[in-house]
């Protein structure tokens, strides 16, 4: 086991005890950076090699001189007795849909590939303030897009470090890879519909969606701004809530961020969870997927899915939790649906920006006026998922059809807070703490399985994305590996800015699985 | 899909891509299409929920109040400290002007 396979905890504690130093936790992220990572992505990757099909790609730029200094000037101030803050020295990777001062700051996007951003988000800025160190900026699907990465403009595309021929999900999939190969011990990502959750359940580490407005979205590059955001990825409850601790809260630059006290999320671990009600849903146990004959039909969700939701049940059971069985979440089926309206009126809404005038891709061929201008621009800066989603964002809103698809969409949205705000009602008849799902339908598909079927990838995210149309915050950590050898994505969903309660059953859920087998097994990639 | 049962059709598709201001090429044009569609029947599903007509609509999910909203800020204007690195952004400005091609003259009728 090398420094970089370390917990952010455990490295905070022997660089602040001097028993190594932030330049040696560094070097050490960046050898396993050099052994595993393959070339990072860029607009003119050509072919594929066969080396290539062995790395992960999760970096599209890479910073190494800037965290070298960072490094450096951290051992410094702890050689001079500071303690620069609660993230010192911890090597840690941003999802490239966030702006920081000074880098390419891409959306994995040709449109914004010359991009380099004038100021930091709020939640980077948060980071570097605590002391942590950033490597890079990670590949994502093109503006967050999808659920594979396979959308992105920057090629060669992440991998999964579990197995090199299957995606890393979506679309924070660059973070997700990053922390499970050991290269980086946290990750920023995004989550609209599953973004930071569905890759964590593919790479096989925890990641956490806050509550909407727990975090300011100050400097992220906007895709759904109803639904966008930022939290965690780490290798466990405790790295995630240590770095929530450092980036959750009010911001003057994020009218949405909100003014709620943010307590003290690795304090809050330790708790009892004897008496926490944890709820399972008969509606988080079947999966929707369409039809060859554009029909959508209805099953199980595989075995494997199930029976980890059931062991962690039993475990949770066992600490003193009740188990509330058939609590109903009868609108669940209807995420993806609205989802598909919703947030492509928001992305189409966004992506207007983009013309060729003001920042970013302006065409080379000759233009003689500005709408020609705008067309060429945006038509060859923006890949395919991007002009989908503008397309479909507006006809939905369009005047003829906004009371059919969008106001319906609203309303079928209130329908599936609703289903929340009764299951966690603490005066209703459920009174949850959280709910026990897993965290996608399958576990990580082949690479170029799904991609082009944009409904079907779309689906990928039906169990995640409920909790973003209702706002509530959701964790995924690892529930065990399936016959393949994947890791599989448990899930739990609490009411508003319960957070605290989510990392703490997940903390006692990684505890009591401690000894498992699996958890003895480390992806492929770190083995080789 | 049966070309009768496609909402949108390829009179419909060219006039949402000129208002999107996108230059596409036939095989890109076939995919998006496409999907348009394939994407519309899934929202289609929609059509099955009864609705109250007095559901609200949610434009988010968690309800703000003045507990957790901040304040507004003060309108104040304050000088960007770094406007150069914002104009050095624009892929043609001089003398302070972001240039672009001639903008066509159009009377509104």
């Amino acid at each position: 086991m090398e420094l970089c396979d370390l917990s952010a905890i455990e490295t905070r504690k022997l660089i602040l005890e001097k028993k190594v130093s932030a330049q040696e936790v560094l070097e050490s992220s960046l050898a396993r950076i050099e052994a595993v990572d393959g070339r990072p992505g860029s607009l003119e990757s050509g072919p594929e090699t066969d080396e290539d099909a062995q790395r992960v790609h999760a970096f599209i730029t890479c910073t190494h001189e800037r965290a070298r200094e960072l490094a450096a000037a951290l051992d410094r101030k702890i050689a001079a007795g500071e303690d620069p803050g609660p993230l010192t020295g911890i090597p840690f990777t941003v999802k490239d849909i966030f702006c920081v001062k000074g880098t390419p700051s891409t959306a994995a996007s040709r449109i914004l590939a010359n991009f380099i951003a004038p100021y930091t988000a709020t939640p980077v800025e948060r980071m570097l303030s605590a002391g942590a160190v950033m490597l890079g900026k990670v590949n994502l699907d093109e503006f967050t897009y999808g659920s594979s990465n396979e959308s992105s403009a920057f090629q060669p595309s992440p991998r999964n470090p579990w197995n090199t021929a299957r995606v890393p999900g979506g679309s924070s999939g660059g973070s997700a890879a990053s922390v499970a190969a050991g290269e980086a011990q946290l990750s920023l990502g995004t989550d609209t519909a599953g973004s930071i959750r569905q890759p964590a359940a593919f790479c096989g580490v925890v990641g956490l969606k806050p509550t909407y407005g727990r975090v300011s979205r100050y400097g992220l590059i906007a895709f759904g701004s109803s639904l966008d955001c930022p939290g965690p990825l780490a290798r466990s409850a405790a790295d995630a809530a240590l770095m929530l601790n450092a980036i959750a809260g009010a911001d003057a630059h994020d009218a949405t961020a909100a003014t709620v006290d943010v307590p003290d999320y690795l304090a809050a671990l330790e708790k009892d969870i004897k008496g926490k009600r944890i709820g399972l849903s008969p509606d988080y146990f079947q999966i929707t997927f369409p039809q060859a004959d554009g029909t959508y039909a209805q099953q199980p969700v595989p075995e494997e899915m199930r029976l980890a939701v059931q062991r962690a049940a039993e475990i949770y059971r066992a600490l003193g939790a009740e188990i509330i069985e058939d609590v109903p979440m009868p609108n669940t089926r209807y995420g993806i649906p609205v989802y598909f309206v919703i947030s492509r009126v928001e992305a189409a809404s966004n992506l207007h920006r983009y013309d060729g005038v003001k920042y970013g891709y302006r065409t080379r061929q000759a233009t003689n006026e500005l709408q020609d201008l705008y067309r060429k621009s945006r038509g060859e800066g923006f890949g395919l998922q991007p002009k989908l989603r503008i397309l479909m964002g507006m006809y939905v809103s369009a005047a003829q059809y906004s009371e059919q698809y969008y106001k319906r969409a609203l309303r079928v949205r209130t329908l599936i807070r609703r289903d929340f705000e009764e299951a966690f009602d603490p005066h209703g008849k459920y009174r949850l703490d959280a709910l026990l799902t897993p965290t996608t339908p399958t576990s990580a598909f082949p690479i170029k399985d799904v991609y082009g079927d944009s409904v079907l990838m779309q689906y990928a995210d039906q169990l995640t994305v409920p909790a973003n149309h209702a706002g509530v915050p959701g964790i995924s950590f690892p529930g065990g590996l399936d016959k393949e050898g994947l890791p599989i994505g448990l899930q739990l969903l609490g009411p508003d800015f319960s957070e605290a309660a989510l990392l703490q059953l997940t903390h006692a859920y990684e505890q009591a699985s401690a000894g498992a087998d699996w958890r003895k097994k480390r992806p492929l990639i770190i083995q080789a | 899909m049966p070309e009768k049962e496609q909402a949108i059709s390829p009179e419909v598709f060219d006039h949402l891509v000129k208002l999107a201001a996108l230059d596409l090429d036939e095989k890109q044009a076939e995919y998006l299409r496409r999907e348009l569609n394939n994407q519309l029947s899934a929202i289609r599903e929609l059509e099955a929920i009864q609705l109250d007509p007095d559901l609200p609509l949610a434009s988010h999910g968690v309800p703000y109040d003045n507990h957790t909203s901040p304040a507004l800020r003060a309108d104040e204007w304050h000088a960007c400290p770094d406007v150069k690195d914002i104009t050095a952004q624009a892929p043609q400005f001089e003398n302070g002007y972001l240039i672009v091609p001639d903008i066509p003259h159009t009377t509104l009728e």
